[in-house]
């Protein structure tokens, strides 16, 4: 990217000008998610830099927007902070449900979208796998169909998803759906909705990593006596790892993230923390969702360090040296 | 080479090698299938039949066929009938079946049915009702002293339509089309909300699109043309916002762009806005095109990323040692390689943008709306046949954008981070 040393001055002026842009842009990407963490230490219910925390004043700092997301529907806010205050809110506490939810359904969602996922990617990324283009459009789909469709094509559908209350299939899935017995309102629902949504992610991630992969291995393995089961586990897996997690991630990250599918099919017990804040950013706005914010960039960052690091040891792996 | 024609080639067990070659082929693909058969049937059950489910809704309403049995068989056998003027055993059916909804206490169904191409017929219906047992032939002049409107050739076009459960009327009405004393007939300009909705929603994505595309282009360069180990760490900046909640982005984008916020405050403070015209991006069509410039923006700038990491820089010296100047090379030489990025981008923020919902919901106000924000509300007023008609037509358009997508870039070149 340096400048080459016969460039004329206009091109010099150009070349600091982009470099300018450039900079305003990635100003414009990363700014407004950095601005966030300062403004959830406000003292104040405002959603803006007050007068003293833009002069360093303590006083204008404060962690009680944190301390709301445990006091929210505590039934004891105020009391004294013992083992049983805290057991309280772990039990108790808006945020802290919500975040359980959110948790509970993203790990499900991801289980059965991973393992389903992977086992197709396996399927598609074989030579021999007919009607490729089609299945893999189809599979890719909930990805490019806006989420509004699926959110009332699966509202409509899992009001009708009902079992009836005295017959054997209630006995088997019953305690799984809603008191009415159907999918709708019900956490089975919304992990199958999420799951749904996370299935492009790892498909696109587990056939990427195939791609890279030596099919010859497999037949190596096969010829030295490996049945398909101990070939998967001690050949394949190994290899596609990587492309495995970093789907189950994306997956999670999609299902953790997750609002209108929510919003639309699950009931008042299905309380998710995106919901909570969307309910929150609709209705009430306060500093307690910035703090939120804050704790879900920390995170992200996270991810995205697991991520990178699976990617480059991907890349290790399959002898891709970054440039 | 004759005699390897003439005999025909086996495996060792006997079998022709051809044959034996087909079973195999046919096993492996049978093999690979069946690998993926289990999250085909998945998605089949938990995606598909919700989706055709959805599409099935779109043409179907009972409310009022189901709760007027009378009408709707003296329309089943009578289908030339005159609208402008029924005669008295249609009023009369009318009439038992107006008791019989007030009795069931289905008169809400049934004008909410009519509602949707009639509007202003609910209250109609249920004063109707109210009045029906009380009612002493001659039907057709006691229903009309109740109400003159009883007698509209549209109402009873539109209930004869109404009669069969099954109806492409969602579409009229999505459409925008009004039903008139003569049948169908294009409405009034300024009751063309639907379409009107649509023309915008596509506007905004195609503005949206372009900007993402103005602001990746540098980035993307500046990432590709970086030695590996700077542009892995610039990566960063745009891999962030892609993992972060779009929530998260969103309430920042509220903090930054409201009247009292950090925006505001910075020009003000800096002397360029006076503190009573602050500057109103939020809750309006601007806050909705920023907030989702910024959360669409990594969608551009990765596929124009992979397409211009892998330009060589040979093509462009080479056309400067030809005495091109370094516009004329970026307009001829670098732009026309970097074509399947921009289209790749361009149509993946373009479809992601049409489709859109929270951010507009959250920043857009009352002008920032997208047709999935109507689809909500229609959801939410339990207009489903109207909802399910709008979301089929946007589910239309998608599966257009999606299948010039894969034509053009093929969805198996699509990448994440």
């Amino acid at each position: 990217m340096a400048l080459p040393i016969y460039a004329s001055p206009l091109e010099r002026i150009w070349h600091y000008t982009y470099i300018a842009i450039c900079v305003l842009i990635f100003l414009f990407l990363i700014g407004p998610i950095l601005v966030v963490i300062p403004l959830s230490f406000t003292a104040d219910a405002y959603f803006s830099f007050t007068d003293k925390m833009l002069h360093f004043d303590p006083a204008g700092y404060s962690l009680r927007w944190y301390d709301t997301l445990l006091t929210l529907g505590h039934p004891a806010p105020d009391g004294p902070r013992d083992a049983n205050w805290w057991a309280m809110a772990w039990e108790r506490s808006t945020w802290i449900q919500a975040a359980k939810n959110s948790f509970w359904v993203g790990l499900w969602a991801t289980i059965l979208a991973t393992v389903l996922g992977t086992i197709a990617a396996l399927g598609l990324s074989r030579p021999e796998m007919p009607g490729r283009r089609i299945i893999m459009a189809i599979l890719i789909s909930p990805m490019i169909v806006p989420i509004i469709i699926i959110a009332v094509g699966m509202s409509f559908f899992y009001a009708k998803a009902c079992v009836a209350p005295d017959s054997a299939m209630n006995a088997i899935f019953g305690w799984m759906l809603s008191s009415k017995g159907c999918l709708a309102n019900s956490y089975l629902g919304v992990i199958i909705a999420h799951a749904v949504l996370g299935i492009p992610f790892v498909i696109i991630t587990v056939t990427a990593t195939m791609s890279g992969f030596d099919q010859s291995l497999i037949r190596a393995a096969h010829s030295m006596g490996a049945n398909p089961r101990v070939t998967f586990f001690k050949v394949v897996m190994p290899l596609i790892l990587p492309g495995i997690i970093s789907g189950a991630l994306f997956a999670f990250v999609t299902s953790f993230d997750e609002v209108v599918a929510v919003l639309f099919i699950a009931g008042p017990e299905q309380q998710t923390i995106p919901r909570q804040m969307f309910n929150g950013i609709r209705e009430a706005i306060s500093p307690a969702i910035l703090a939120v914010a804050t704790i879900l960039v920390i995170i992200s960052v996270l991810l995205l360090a697991t991520v990178e690091l699976l990617r480059r040891r991907s890349e290790r792996l399959r002898g891709v040296t970054p440039r | 080479m004759a005699e390897a024609a003439t005999t025909l080639l086996t495996t060792s067990d006997g079998r022709p090698l051809k044959a034996a070659l087909a079973t195999a082929q046919a096993r492996a693909k049978r093999r690979a299938f069946l690998l993926v058969l289990p999250l085909l049937l998945f998605v089949l059950l938990t995606f598909l039949i919700p989706i055709g489910y959805m599409l099935k809704r779109s043409f179907e309403h009972d409310g009022f066929s189901a709760s007027a049995p009378g009408l709707s068989a003296w329309f089943a056998q009578n289908p030339g009938f005159d609208p402008a003027n029924p005669p008295e055993e249609a009023y009369a059916a009318l009439v038992s079946d107006l008791a019989l909804m007030q009795k069931e206490k289905t008169t809400g169904m049934a004008g909410t049915r009519i509602n949707y191409t009639v509007p202003g017929t609910i209250s109609l219906f249920k004063a109707g009702a109210r009045a029906a047992k009380d009612l002493q032939p001659p039907y057709k002049d006691a229903l009309l002293a109740v109400d003159p409107e009883w007698g509209m050739p549209r109402l009873w076009r539109a209930m004869e339509a109404a009669s069969s459960p099954y109806t492409t009327e969602f579409y009229q009405v999505a459409t925008d089309r009004k039903l008139g004393d003569d049948g169908w007939g294009r409405g009034a300009d300024q009751d063309r909300i639907y379409l009107f909705l649509f023309f915008k929603t596509f506007l905004v994505s195609g503005a949206i699109t372009l900007i993402c595309l103005l602001l990746a282009f540098p980035v993307a360069h500046l990432l590709a043309v970086l030695p590996m180990s700077k542009s892995s760490l610039l990566m960063i900046l745009v891999l962030l916002p892609f993992w972060t909640s779009l929530l998260v982005r969103t309430t920042a984008w509220i903090a930054l762009l409201q009247e009292q916020g950090i925006v505001n405050d910075l020009l003000v403070w800096m002397g360029l806005l006076s503190n009573d015209n602050r500057l109103q991006a939020m809750y309006n069509m601007t806050g909705t095109i920023v907030a989702m410039t910024h959360v669409l923006l990594p969608f551009m700038i990765l596929p124009l990323y992979s397409v211009m990491r892998v330009i060589p820089p040979s093509y462009a010296r080479a056309a400067r040692s030809l005495g091109a100047t370094s516009w004329t090379t970026f307009r001829r030489i670098y732009v026309p390689q970097t074509l399947p990025g921009i289209a790749a981008g361009s149509l993946l923020v373009f479809i992601l943008a049409v489709g859109y919902y929270i951010t507009p919901a959250l920043v857009g106000g009352a002008d920032g709306q997208l047709i999935s924000n109507l689809i909500s509300f229609h959801m939410a007023k339990s207009n489903w046949s109207l909802a399910a008609a709008l979301a089929a037509m946007l589910l239309a358009a998608i599966l257009v954008l999606y299948w010039l997508y894969d034509r053009l870039i093929g969805i198996d070149r699509l990448k994440l981070g």
